[in-house]
Parts: C-alpha cells; sequence; structure tokens
C-alpha cells in the first residue's frame, strides 16, 4: 500500500476527522457573506468577486449532486444537465428582465421593434409564477422526454448522446431572436430582484446564502434518498436492471421520479446562479458545458453525495485560477483530467481519502 | 411617351459615326465616359467583325492614350497605333473603364461574337444577350434570328429577342414572346413576366393572360430545379454524414463505446489535407492540382495511428465501463483540440480546392451540381464499398464481425480480440480521416472542425443501428435528405429539433435502429 502520509492519516482519523471538516467548510461558507457584509476597508473584510465565485462555485455544486444521483446511484448519465440549469436560469432572468424593464418591454423585445410580448412571457413579471416556472419548465421538461426514454429503456450511453443532442438542440433554439429569450445575448443588465438592488451587498449575501441552504437541503434530500429502500432500488437498478425487473419491479417509476427530481435541482440552482453572475445566456447550454459537470462528478467520486460536492469545488477551483495564470493549458489541463479521473480514480477523491483500503 | 427614347437615342448614335473625323478607337479615347456609354451601346447594335480587336483591347485593358488623346494598343509589350501609325505624344496612359462601361462591353462583345464561325461562340454570345439585351439591339438580333442556320443558336437567339419584344408596342409581337417564354425555365423570365404582369404594365387582355400561363408553366419548371437541387443537397450531407459515422459505427459496434474524440479525426485528417497541400506548395507545385489525392493515404495513415495509439493507452483499460470511456474519449478530444489550436493557430486555415473539383455541371437553368459535391458523394460510396469489402471479404473483418456480435464466444474460438479490437479502432478512425479530407473541400478547417459532427454522426449510428452497413449508409441519407427537405420549409434550426424528436419517438418502436443483429443475449 503505497499511499502518501497525509491520506493514511486522514483515513486513520476516521469519520471524526471528516465530520469535523465538513462543520468547518460550513462554517466557513456561512462567514463568507457576513464578512461580505463589513465596510471595504476592513481587514476581514471578502470582496464581492471572491463572494460571487464561490456563489457560482455553490451553484455548480447543487449540479453535480444532482448529476450524481441520477449518474451514481441510477448509473444514467447525462449529458444535458446545462440545459435544465439554465432552464431555471432563464425562468428566473424572465423575472429580472420584467424587474429591469418596469412597465415597458424588456430591452432585447424594443430592440427587435416587438410590440407585445410573446404568450410564454405571460406573468413573469409576479415572482411566485417565475418560482414555479424555475421548477415547471426543467421539470415538465425532463418528465416528458424521460417518459420517453425509459419507457423505450434506452440506457447507458445511447442515453447519454441523446441528453446531450437534446441540450445542443435547445442551445440551437435559443440563440435564436425569434424565440424570444434574447438571442446569443441573452438576458443581462439586471437591475432589482424583489424591490432589492441586485449588485447591493446585502442582496449579494443574502442570495449566497440561498445558495448555500439550497446545496444544505439538497444533500440532505440526496442523503435520506439514497439511504432509503429508493436508494437500494437505484443502485440495483444502475447495477442489473434486468435481474431487477425480474423481482418485479418496474424500474420506469423509479428512473422517472430520480430524473425528475434532478432536472429540478438544476433548475433552482440555475435561478441562484443568474442573479449572482448577472448574465444568462444560451452557451450555457453547449454540451461542454454539460459534460464539465460529468467531470466534476466523476473525479470527486461517483455514487458518494460529498464527493460530487468536493469535485465541483475542486475543477472549479482549478479553472478560475487556471484560466487566469495559464489560459493556454486549461483544456490540457481540463483533459488529462478526464482521463486520469476515469483510468486511475474510479472512485474519485473520495475514494482515495476514505475506504481506500476495502477495495 | 418613354417608348420614343430608345427611338430618339438609337437615332443620334446612327448619326454618330457620321460625325466623327478620326476613326473609332481615337473617339472613343477622346470621349467622356457618358459618351463612351454612348459609342458602347451603339456598337452593341451595330456590329463589325473590324472593331474586333479594339473591343478585344478594351476588355484586357491593352488600349492605351496618349497626349494627344490619340488609341494605342499594346500588342506584345510594345504599343501600336490603332489608327494611323503615328508615334505617340508622350507616355501614353492605359484606359480604365468603370463597371457601367464593363457590362456594356460585354454586351457588344456578345453581339459581335454573334457573328463567329463557330456555333459555340454564336450560342454563348446568344445566352448572354438574353440577360443583357439592350432595346437599341433589337434589329440586330431580328437580322441575326434571319440568318442563323444552327438550331441551338436559333432558341437562344429568339429567347433573347422575346425578352426584348415584351416591350413592344404590337400586342400581337408581345403575345408569341410571351408564349416563347412559357418555353423556357429561365428564373430571368420569371423576373420579366412578373414585372409584365404588374398592374398597369400591361394593358391587352389576352397577352396578360398568356403571360399567366407562361408564368405558371416556368413556375412548375423552376420548383422541379428546386426539388432536385434539394434532393441533391440532401445526398451531399448525407454522403458527408455517412463519410463522419460510418467510422463511428464499427467502433461503436465492436466496443459499444462511443468515441468522443471520433470528430477530432474528421479534424485531423482535414489538417493532414492541410499539411499535405502546405508541402505539395513548396515542393511540387507542378503537380499540386493532385494533392487531394495524395492527401488520402496521409489522412488515413495519421488518424489510423492515433485511432490505435489511443485504443492501447486510454480506452483499453476501460473495457466494459462505458460511460467512463465516453468520459476520458471527450478529455482527448479536447487536448486533440487544444493541440491543434497550439500547432496551427486557433483561425482556421486555408485548404483551397483545385481546379478540377470547383465549378459545377448547368442541369438545369435553376440547378448547378457542384464538382466538389458530386465528387464526394462518389467518394463516400467509394469508402463504404471499401469497408464492406474488408469487412466481409478478409480475415480481419470476419474477426470484427464474430467480435461484435459475441465478444466472449470468439475469444473462445481463438480470436484475438485485443487485436481485433486495436485494428478496428484505426480502422474506424482511419475512415473518419478520410472523411476530413472530403469535408476539407467543402468546408472551413479549424480546430472545431469535429465538434459538430458528434451528435450527427451519433445519430446516425443509433438510426442506422450497429454491425450493418446497410443501416448506417440509409439512416446517413435518409437523415442527410431529410434535414435539406424540412430546411427550407421551416427552418433549419426548428428543422434539426423535428428530427431529434422524430428520433428519439423512432427509438420508441425500434430500439436497436433500422438493422438490428438478432440474438438473445440480456446481461
Amino acid at each position: 500500500m503505497t499511499r502518501p502520509i497525509s491520506i493514511t492519516l486522514l483515513a486513520k482519523a476516521g469519520p471524526h476527522l471528516g465530520r469535523g471538516l465538513g462543520a468547518l467548510a460550513l462554517a466557513v461558507l456561512l462567514a463568507l457573506p457576513l464578512l461580505h457584509l463589513l465596510p471595504a476597508e476592513h481587514a476581514l473584510h471578502v470582496s464581492a468577486y471572491t463572494l460571487t465565485l464561490v456563489g457560482k462555485i455553490l451553484c455548480y455544486a447543487v449540479v453535480a449532486l444532482a448529476l450524481d444521483l441520477v449518474w451514481g446511484y441510477a448509473g444514467l448519465l447525462s449529458l444535458g444537465h446545462g440545459l435544465f440549469f439554465a432552464l431555471g436560469g432563464y425562468a428566473m432572468g424572465m423575472y429580472l428582465m420584467r424587474q429591469a424593464a418596469g412597465d415597458g418591454l424588456p430591452a432585447f423585445m424594443s430592440f427587435l421593434a416587438w410590440s407585445e410580448l410573446p404568450w410564454y412571457w405571460y406573468g413573469t413579471s409576479s415572482f411566485l409564477w417565475c418560482l414555479a416556472l424555475v421548477v415547471l419548465a426543467p421539470g415538465l421538461l425532463a418528465l416528458a422526454f424521460g417518459f420517453f426514454a425509459f419507457r423505450s429503456r434506452i440506457k447507458g450511453v445511447y442515453f447519454s448522446i441523446m441528453t446531450q443532442a437534446l441540450t445542443f438542440a435547445a442551445m440551437l433554439l435559443f440563440f435564436r431572436n425569434e424565440t424570444g429569450f434574447g438571442g446569443n445575448n441573452g438576458f443581462t443588465d439586471f437591475r432589482t430582484l424583489l424591490g432589492f438592488e441586485i449588485t447591493a451587498p446585502g442582496t449579494r449575501a443574502a442570495l449566497f446564502l440561498c445558495s448555500l441552504a439550497l446545496l444544505v437541503g439538497s444533500l440532505l434530500l440526496g442523503w435520506r434518498l439514497a439511504h432509503s429502500k429508493f436508494g437500494r432500488v437505484l443502485t440495483a437498478l444502475r447495477d442489473a436492471e434486468n435481474r431487477l425487473m425480474f423481482c418485479g419491479y418496474d424500474p420506469r417509476g423509479y428512473k422517472l421520479f430520480v430524473w425528475v427530481l434532478s432536472a429540478v435541482l438544476c433548475g433552482l440552482a440555475g435561478a441562484l446562479y443568474v442573479p449572482q453572475v448577472g448574465i444568462i445566456n444560451p452557451s450555457e447550454m453547449a454540451p461542454t458545458q454539460s459534460i464539465e459537470a460529468a467531470i466534476w462528478v466523476a473525479l470527486g467520486g461517483r455514487g458518494t453525495l460529498l464527493g460530487a460536492l468536493l469535485g465541483a469545488g475542486l475543477v472549479n477551483g482549478a479553472k478560475s485560477w487556471f484560466t487566469v495564470a495559464f489560459p493556454e493549458y486549461w483544456l490540457f489541463f481540463l483533459g488529462a483530467l478526464f482521463i486520469v479521473a476515469t483510468l486511475f480514480l474510479p472512485k474519485g477523491v473520495i475514494g482515495l481519502l476514505g475506504k481506500g483500503d476495502k477495495s | 411617351m418613354p417608348a420614343i427614347y430608345p427611338f430618339l437615342l438609337s437615332l443620334a448614335l446612327f448619326l454618330l459615326p457620321l460625325t466623327s473625323e478620326a476613326g473609332e478607337a481615337a473617339d472613343f479615347a477622346a470621349a467622356s465616359p457618358a459618351r463612351q456609354a454612348q459609342l458602347l451601346e451603339h456598337w452593341a447594335a451595330t456590329p463589325d467583325p473590324t472593331r474586333q480587336p479594339l473591343l478585344d483591347a478594351l476588355q484586357h485593358g491593352r488600349l492605351a492614350v496618349d497626349g494627344a488623346r490619340r488609341a494605342f494598343i499594346e500588342r506584345d509589350g510594345r504599343l501600336v497605333a490603332a489608327e494611323g501609325d503615328a508615334p505617340p505624344e508622350g507616355t501614353p496612359k492605359k484606359l480604365r473603364l468603370n463597371n457601367r462601361l464593363r457590362g456594356l462591353l460585354a454586351t457588344a462583345q456578345a453581339s459581335h461574337r454573334l457573328l463567329a464561325e463557330e456555333p459555340e461562340v454564336r450560342l454563348a454570345a446568344a445566352r448572354a444577350l438574353q440577360k443583357s439585351a439592350r432595346p437599341a439591339q433589337l434589329s440586330l438580333l431580328n437580322a441575326s434570328l434571319a440568318r442563323e442556320s444552327d438550331a441551338a443558336v436559333r432558341d437562344a437567339l429568339a429567347l433573347a429577342l422575346a425578352n426584348l419584344q415584351l416591350a413592344d408596342p404590337d400586342p400581337k409581337i408581345r403575345l408569341g414572346a410571351v408564349r416563347l417564354l412559357g418555353e423556357t425555365g429561365e428564373p430571368l423570365a420569371r423576373t420579366r413576366l412578373e414585372a409584365l404582369l404588374a398592374p398597369d404594365a400591361e394593358r391587352d387582355p389576352t397577352v396578360r393572360t398568356a403571360a399567366e400561363t407562361s408564368l405558371a408553366q416556368i413556375k412548375r419548371r423552376l420548383l422541379f430545379g428546386e426539388l432536385l437541387g434539394q434532393a441533391f443537397s440532401g445526398l451531399s450531407l448525407g454522403s458527408i454524414l455517412l463519410l463522419a459515422a460510418l467510422g463511428l459505427a464499427i467502433t461503436f459496434g465492436l466496443l459499444g463505446v462511443i468515441n468522443m474524440a471520433h470528430g477530432e479525426m474528421l479534424m485531423l485528417g482535414a489538417y493532414a489535407t492541410y499539411v499535405v497541400q502546405l508541402l505539395f506548395q513548396r515542393h511540387f507545385p507542378e503537380a499540386l492540382a493532385l494533392y487531394p489525392l495524395a492527401a488520402l493515404p496521409v489522412a488515413f495513415l495519421a488518424t489510423a495511428t492515433v485511432g490505435m495509439a489511443l485504443e492501447r493507452t486510454v480506452i483499453r483499460h476501460l473495457y466494459g465501463r462505458p460511460l467512463e470511456t465516453l468520459l476520458a474519449t471527450w478529455g482527448i478530444s479536447l487536448i486533440l483540440i487544444q493541440l491543434v489550436r497550439v500547432l496551427f493557430g486557433a483561425q482556421n486555415v486555408e485548404v483551397a480546392n483545385p481546379a478540377w473539383l470547383s465549378g459545377g455541371v448547368q442541369v438545369l437553368p435553376n440547378l448547378v451540381l457542384p464538382w466538389n459535391r458530386l465528387v464526394i458523394i462518389a467518394f463516400a460510396l467509394f469508402v463504404v464499398a471499401l469497408t464492406w469489402l474488408l469487412l466481409n471479404r478478409t480475415r480481419l473483418g470476419l474477426n470484427v464481425r464474430a467480435v461484435t456480435q459475441n465478444r466472449n464466444m470468439a475469444a473462445c474460438c481463438g480470436v484475438p480480440t485485443g487485436r481485433v479490437d486495436m485494428l478496428a479502432f484505426g480502422l474506424g478512425s482511419g475512415i473518419a480521416g478520410l472523411g476530413g479530407v472530403a469535408l476539407s473541400q467543402i468546408g472551413n478547417v479549424g480546430p472545431d472542425l469535429g465538434q459538430s459532427y458528434i451528435i450527427d454522426s451519433f445519430l446516425v449510428v443509433v438510426l442506422g443501428g450497429v454491425g450493418q452497413l446497410a443501416g448506417s449508409v440509409l439512416a446517413a441519407f435518409g437523415l442527410g435528405v431529410a434535414n435539406k427537405i424540412l430546411e427550407p420549409q421551416i427552418g433549419a434550426v426548428l428543422g434539426k429539433i423535428l428530427i431529434l424528436a422524430l428520433i428519439i419517438l423512432f427509438i420508441q418502436k425500434r430500439p436497436q435502429g433500422l438493422f438490428a443483429l438478432k440474438g438473445r443475449v440480456l446481461d
């Protein structure tokens, strides 16, 4: 067993240390938005850039978690989760655009010389309806796609590429100006959210806390699911679907439920991502984005919820450092990460840390 | 009232030569641009074989003017006086024509060529006049038509004449012209008739009805050409999809693995073509036209080598874990793209069509089939035939088919599955490389070339099923034609989305694709 001494120590320290580290991380994350509220001259002040960056990564972590639920547990590798994320973001963006436009039309529509809102914009000036849309748009799309896909037992590579084709087609659709979502510029120039200035430190802190709450909430939900009978069935489904069917289970309902749940989580993450970052455009639906999400999960460790979070944090942290320091080499690094993670880390970083001696 | 102007104009023009003392060349050289235009129109209406050298000199920019505004024609690097034999005064300057004059010159050239000996030259001239003839040339066309002996040239001339006769004051002549135009399939005749049918343009009811009938006839013919054109571009897209998907179908059938770096094999093939082109430019410029042929083996070997190396180093170790393979090959594709960006730059590189691949054949007036697309369709079919031979008539092909059908059983019978995997992966990548050569001849060559093909080629594989070449061929051409037929109806994007939806529905019915291998294997 040749492992770095630090990892061996970590493994020896056991669950107590893990729990301690988790609590520490949570405490730091809770403290960040509060520190942002300090005056800018204060030594402990956290800049808006850092807060947005970490908030963004929190949203990505929710996506990783959602993807882990369908891939790690049910064995369905989706390469189209960026679509659900972007749909949630667009639903929130619609509300923000209406807020920014006041009584008039959103700027890009006046630019296209449209005189009235398309029907699907109806009611988007209401925050509650937009929240409903954040859940409904990705949820219903996932329901429809999942229904047909699982009915004909599309799985494995077929399923992956179909989801990729889905997000690719949606990207093409949203790129068109006629679709009514701002074409390739998407939505930007947001001003207020529920009457609060969107760039104000207080709003930023609140949004950050919401993202954190969503992350913790979905982690707990995922935990409950994974350790329930439902989770056991999902794992069985992943490992031997035919045998599960012979045991009298109908896998379609299980798959559909976890698939839609995962899509909705992504939509919520997207809805929190957009006001923090301040822009949403169709490039969020690019297949590349969705595949990157898969590597977060693969690197962190599939089938372990914490691994997905860890992976999202590691890859995105590396990305924001790399793209500034060596923009030329980021793609080499990312590509190598894909290969290394699949070849040498089948259980991810978590597998390396935790029960490494078992396998 | 406006109808009288052409008459006045031609009258004035007929008087022109009488007023000029010096020769035509000197006249032209000394004239203002407006008068040069008049002269050209006049010449177009009264062709004269002795004027031909002057027109040719004008067309090729060989006419020069000296200080005394006398005209000289450059011959073999020396300036020869166009008229008389006086030496030039000062340094003569080349005469330049503006675009309007160039157009008029072309018309004048065409009417002079009507006097040529060869029927082909006359035919080309008559065709040119169909588009550009001016009212002043009416009598010239009439005279040419009367003395023309060649049937094809007669038809072309009659059409050119009919275009002019639409403005004739006599309704009977207009009627004849309208009927004649109805016999053609020219897009130009349609615009002329539509102009005639505009409100207030034509008063005579019989001519109007005849024009409507003629217009309907032309539209029907044009529609036929358009449909053929759509079918052709569908076939062309299909052949490209086929070249992209064929290799993928082999590796997917064999290993159950989607090679996400497959698109990059296309890209590498296209860049191999670029490199071969550079080498030819530098070392064998005389054989440059043949570089695409030389690029074929180079691209095949290069991509096949890369493919086999990938199989050996990465994919082999992920055997039985298709989803991980998907991600690993995606990582490989990222690295390859970035590598090409670093080596060749992020911009598109220029791959030029050799002469024998540019241009096209005109099948119908509104349908031109480009040579490069025709050659690619033929090439795709050739590659399919070659692959079929390889898979069905060789030892390797037998092994590949055996492993595709049942890996364990094949291994038990002594098929070296590892070697077969590697060779088949090389073959699939090599075919993609060949596809890259074809793609380089019709589109941009850049690092992102392959990215857009992976989804399309996977759809072909899904639709066609694995293990059967016929499935891939049918699916590729079907998708190509469906795409191109839907495109003008509902737009390219919605067409793509509709096709995706149809494929999802299709899989409901036939999860194994069009052609499935029969088997009872269940995990």
